[in-house]
Parts: structure tokens; C-alpha cells; sequence
């Protein structure tokens, strides 16, 4: 199951500029702590982040060990026509997870 | 400035962690004015991300919880939500009246013991260890439904004993570096200990994102972190013990706001 | 549950957390792992993003608490003063740290589409530091702006079992 949280706004006039925000839970984890055992626990971690609208890439992020866990980011889009709002995130282990939502503009 | 009957404590743990705490009285109840949540002591940044649910990382185990609710297991094939209905509804102020009697054995029950019960008892699902991250997410969930409600400890006496037995824990001196809950948390909490807030121990906010934890715990992990802080042997968790310090801990919050999920740093 | 031995954000070792609580920065120093001393300086990852383009300090509003509680996750603001038009927008922002064991953070692209330059995220920061925000404009060129951190620590431990 994907654990994230998406926030687009579900209605805007054309033109507004709205935010958006994504957050996943995932340890981050940055392959520099020790577990238990003494052993390095292996680095696993987002690294690109995508928001699409309209099918077309809008924004996109690349991560490194430094992003917290859970990563959050917010950011501005300019609402130009009702779709979907996509979001994907693929770790260092070609995982990727997705979200949507759906925004209607007037 | 602490008066002529005040002592200064100095530890010097194992790890070389250097607390100064200045006492000055004996373990005195924090009077109903002066209760103040975890939350107040927080810097503003740490605030303004509990107080935003799109920011709030705790809410991924609300989402989660929410997830589970609708998901059906057992024998019969049934959900939380198939006996229960909507969450929104039904748990609405469940977790503010926990831990509560359990009639079966005539001893208290935490929310999460609860929820276990009814998912291998009632649901007859797979047990759910009691600190992993379904359980977890599960409580999280239905403590949620109580945010912003007053935690209303359930006025049975049946429950005094246990509550008698938490605060007796909670007087009491411990590990080696021999203090008690309430040295810190009834007599300092307007200290600062190595640079964190020591804050009033107060249960509101659980299960809570700590960012120390880098995700989410429940109060008794946090109890769990304090008793290796004072360098005791903490508690089974789930054990009788830690259930009278939860019931204890929330009739001493009696009132305050349940903030599920909090944050905390 | 496995609970890892060490609780700061970047993994320093058991060693490294105890000698952040004994608030001693030498010993800090002594704790970061090699790879961390292998780490490029803050200029040369920021070098590395502009290919060695000049960096001019403005245009660019970086801001973090100055005092943190917790490194494990700091919030960081990054706004960048731009119309933000097909002609003249910010292509990309990086975060780069000074003291991590790794000096990125993260690189955003974005463009006219967004309206606005600005960005919010949260980040580690494994002990007091510099951390710069480098913005490369449609134009070519890129801005920065620098902000100094103070990370405090939780005192309470996490389970050493
Ligand atoms: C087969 C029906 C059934 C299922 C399935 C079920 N429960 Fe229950 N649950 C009950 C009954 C009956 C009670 C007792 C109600 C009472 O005492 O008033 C109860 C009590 C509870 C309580 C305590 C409520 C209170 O007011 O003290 C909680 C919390 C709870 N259930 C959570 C859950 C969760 C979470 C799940 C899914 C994992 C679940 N239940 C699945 C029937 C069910
Ligand atoms: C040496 C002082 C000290 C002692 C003794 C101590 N604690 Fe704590 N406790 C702290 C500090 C400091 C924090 C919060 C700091 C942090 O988040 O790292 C805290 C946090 C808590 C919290 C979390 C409150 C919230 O807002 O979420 C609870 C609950 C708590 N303690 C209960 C206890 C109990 C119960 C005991 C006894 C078993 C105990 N503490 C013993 C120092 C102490």
C-alpha cells in the first residue's frame, strides 16, 4: 500500500498559482548509521521525485541521504486546466510508488 | 533562582551526558493552571508541523490506519469498519477515555491491547505484534478521531488500585541514576536537559511522530526512552507495569486536548 | 523491532552521539567517519553544480530556524526572486551542507509552469553548519544564499539494545 499524502487544491481559477504538497513515508535510510549488530544498516533511499500535470512534467527532485525521512516538499504550479496532479517516487532500488489528484479549474 | 532548601543534582551518565537539575522541593503535583502539553514546549517550526495535516508526517499512519480499518480479515471475512461503521462515528472519543477495565480479567487495558483483542478475539485476524507499524498505525488511527477532545479517564473504581500503582512508579527513584519520573517531569519541567525541554510528561499526543524516533511510537516506547535514560531496566512492553503508568499519566492529563498525532522532537 | 544503535540524523557512530552529548566539538570532529572527511568542501559541490560558473550571493532567500531541536528533520525554505516566464525563469535550485558526510541535499528542476519559485522540504543536519541554496537562472547564471544552523539534541536516548 502507498503511504502518502498529496495536497492539491480541487478547484482554482486559471492563472492562480497553487501549492502543492507531497509527503511518502520511507525510512531514507542513509546507509551511514550501524544497527544493532555493529553492522551498517544499508543505504535505501528516495532519489527523484516527479509532478506531473496534464501528463507533462512539471516539477521534479532529486534526493540524497541528507532529506529527512518521510520526505515532505512543497512547491508552486500555475493552474492552467482541470486534470490530474501526478506524483511518483522511485527509490535507490527502482521501487517507484504514485499518487494523484484531481484539480478542476474555471 | 533556586531557594536554600534547593539541591542541585549533577549525573554523569556512562555516556559522559552532563544533566544539572535544580530541585527544589519534593515531588509536589503540577497544580490544573500550570499543566501545559509537550506541544507548548516545542519550537515554533516544530508547532506549525503538527499543527498541519499536509505537513504532519503522523498522518501517514492516519492514512495507513485508515487503510486497515476498511481491510477485512478472519474467519468471517469482516473489517474494523464491517462491526464498527465509520471511525469518524464510532471511536469518536475511545482513546481519551483509555486505558480503561477490561471486565474479562478486572485489570486495565490500553487502547492498543484493545485493538489487538478485538482483532484476534472478535476479528479473528492474525495477531498484530503490539510495536509494529500496523498495530501502530491502527491506534494511531482511532486515537485520531479523539484530537482535540479532553482526555476523560473513566471514573471506575476499580481502576484505583492501578492508578495508585502508576503513581507509585512514578514517585519513585529508579536506575542508576536514581531518579524518578517526577524528579524531572513534576519537579523540573521548566528545565532544559542537554538542551531538550523537559516538558511535564504529559500522554496528549500519542502515538506521536518524534523526529528523534524519525517515525512514529507509541507512549509506552517514549516511557521506554526515559526509563534507559535514567539507566533502568525498562519495562516488558505491554506489561502491567507500564499500563498503570499509562493509566496514571493520562488522569494526571485529565482534561488536556489529545493531539494524535503529535510531534515532538 | 531492529532499533539501530545510533540515533543522529547522519550516523555518526555510537562514539559520534556521545560526543555530541559531552557538547565537545573536537570530538566530534574525531568521530565523523572517513568517508565523511572524503566529502567535498561546501565550494566544491557547489563547483560541481555550476561547473565552476561564478556564483553571486542574492536573488535567492534561504531560510531554516536558526536554532534547530532536532537535525533529523529541519524545515528549509528556499525562494527565489524571479517572473518566472518563458523568457527568464529558475531552472534549478540545489542544497548543498557543509558538514554531513555528504554535501548534497537535494536538486530541484522547475520552470515557467510553476508560477513561482519557491520550495519547501525537510532535511538532516548531523551538527551546527553552513547550508546554501544555489539557484541557476534561465540566463545562465546562478545566485546563492548561505544560513548558519545550530542543532541541538534530544537528551532522552533511544533503546542502545
Ligand atoms: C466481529 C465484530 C468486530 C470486529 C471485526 C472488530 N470489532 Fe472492535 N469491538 C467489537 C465489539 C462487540 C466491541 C465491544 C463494544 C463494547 O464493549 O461496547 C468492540 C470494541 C472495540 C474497541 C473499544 C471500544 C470502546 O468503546 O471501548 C475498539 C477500540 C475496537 N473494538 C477496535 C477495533 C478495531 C481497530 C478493529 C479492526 C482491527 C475491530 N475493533 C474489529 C466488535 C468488533
Ligand atoms: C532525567 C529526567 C527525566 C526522567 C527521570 C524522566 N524523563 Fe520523561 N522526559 C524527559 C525529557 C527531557 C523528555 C522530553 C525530551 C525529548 O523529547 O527528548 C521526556 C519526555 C517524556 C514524555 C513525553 C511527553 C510528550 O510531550 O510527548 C513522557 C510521557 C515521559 N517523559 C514520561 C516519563 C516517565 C513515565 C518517567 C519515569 C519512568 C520519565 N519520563 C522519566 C526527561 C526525563
Amino acid at each position: 500500500m502507498t503511504k502518502a499524502l498529496v495536497s492539491v487544491p480541487k478547484t482554482a481559477r486559471r492563472g492562480d498559482i497553487i501549492d502543492i504538497r507531497a509527503m511518502i513515508a520511507h525510512p531514507m535510510e542513509t546507509g551511514y548509521r550501524m544497527g544493532p549488530n555493529g553492522v551498517e544498516i544499508p543505504r535505501r533511499i528516495i532519489t527523484r521525485f516527479v509532478c506531473t500535470y496534464g501528463g507533462e512534467e512539471v516539477f521534479f527532485a532529486e534526493f540524497f541521504p541528507a532529506v529527512s525521512a518521510n520526505p515532505f516538499v512543497s512547491f508552486s504550479l500555475i493552474a492552467s486546466a482541470s486534470g490530474t496532479v501526478g506524483f511518483e517516487w522511485t527509490d535507490d532500488q527502482g521501487q517507484t510508488e504514485s499518487a494523484s489528484a484531481e484539480i478542476v479549474v474555471t | 533562582m533556586p531557594g536554600p532548601a534547593a539541591r542541585l543534582i549533577v549525573l554523569t551518565g556512562v555516556t559522559g551526558l552532563l544533566i544539572v537539575l535544580t530541585s527544589h522541593a519534593s515531588t509536589d503535583d503540577i497544580s490544573p493552571g500550570e499543566r501545559r502539553s509537550g506541544r507548548d514546549f516545542m519550537a515554533p517550526e516544530t508547532q506549525a508541523i503538527q499543527a498541519d495535516d499536509t505537513a504532519n508526517p503522523g498522518m501517514l499512519w492516519v492514512l495507513q490506519g485508515a487503510g486497515l480499518w476498511t481491510q477485512k480479515a478472519g474467519p468471517a471475512d469482516q473489517s474494523c469498519a464491517s462491526c464498527h461503521g465509520a471511525a469518524q462515528a464510532s471511536m469518536r472519543g475511545v482513546a481519551a477515555r483509555y486505558p480503561a477495565l477490561d471486565a474479562a480479567t478486572g485489570k486495565p487495558i490500553d487502547l492498543t491491547g484493545r485493538i489487538a483483542q478485538c482483532r484476534s478475539e472478535r476479528q479473528g485476524g492474525t495477531a498484530l505484534p503490539r510495536d509494529g507499524d500496523e498495530l501502530l498505525a491502527l491506534t494511531t488511527f482511532v486515537a485520531h478521531q479523539s484530537r482535540g477532545m479532553p482526555i476523560a479517564p473513566p471514573d471506575d473504581a476499580r481502576l484505583t488500585p492501578f492508578r495508585d500503582a502508576g503513581r507509585q512508579i512514578f514517585t519513585t527513584r529508579m536506575g542508576q541514576l536514581d531518579l524518578a519520573c517526577a524528579s524531572c517531569h513534576d519537579d523540573n519541567w521548566n528545565q532544559r536537559l542537554a538542551g531538550s525541554a523537559v516538558t511535564q510528561a504529559h500522554p496528549t499526543g500519542y502515538p506521536l511522530y518524534r523526529l528523534e524516533w524519525q517515525g512514529i511510537g507509541s507512549l509506552q516506547r517514549r516511557l521506554r526512552n526515559c526509563m534507559i535514560g535514567v539507566r533502568a531496566e525498562p519495562f516488558a512492553t505491554g506489561s502491567d507495569d507500564f499500563i498503570a503508568l499509562e493509566l496514571y499519566l493520562m488522569q494526571r492529563a485529565a482534561g488536556m486536548e489529545m493531539e494524535t498525532p503529535g510531534i515532538r522532537p | 523491532m531492529t532499533e539501530p544503535t545510533t540515533r543522529d540524523p547522519l550516523g555518526n557512530t555510537a562514539l559520534g552521539r556521545r560526543a555530541v552529548l559531552a557538547g565537545g566539538i573536537g570530538l566530534l570532529v574525531l568521530a565523523l567517519s572517513v568517508r565523511a572527511l572524503a566529502r567535498p568542501s561546501l565550494q566544491q559541490a557547489v563547483a560541481g553544480f555550476t561547473g565552476g560558473a561564478p556564483v553571486t550571493a542574492g536573488r535567492v532567500k534561504l531560510t531554516l530556524p536558526p536554532l534547530v531541536e532536532n537535525g533529523n528533520a529541519v524545515g528549509v525554505t528556499i525562494d527565489v526572486e524571479s517572473p518566472m516566464t518563458a523568457q527568464s525563469h529558475v531552472r534549478r535550485i540545489a542544497l548543498f551542507n557543509e558538514k554531513n558526510p555528504q554535501a548534497d541535499i537535494a536538486v530541484f528542476r522547475l520552470g515557467p509552469h510553476n508560477g513561482r519559485a519557491r520550495i519547501a522540504t525537510r532535511i538532516r543536519l548531523a551538527t551546527s553548519q553552513t547550508v546554501i541554496a544555489v539557484a541557476e537562472l534561465s540566463d545562465g547564471t546562478y545566485w546563492s544564499s548561505e544560513a548558519n544552523v545550530i542543532v541541538t539534541l534530544a537528551a532522552c536516548i533511544e533503546d542502545l539494545t
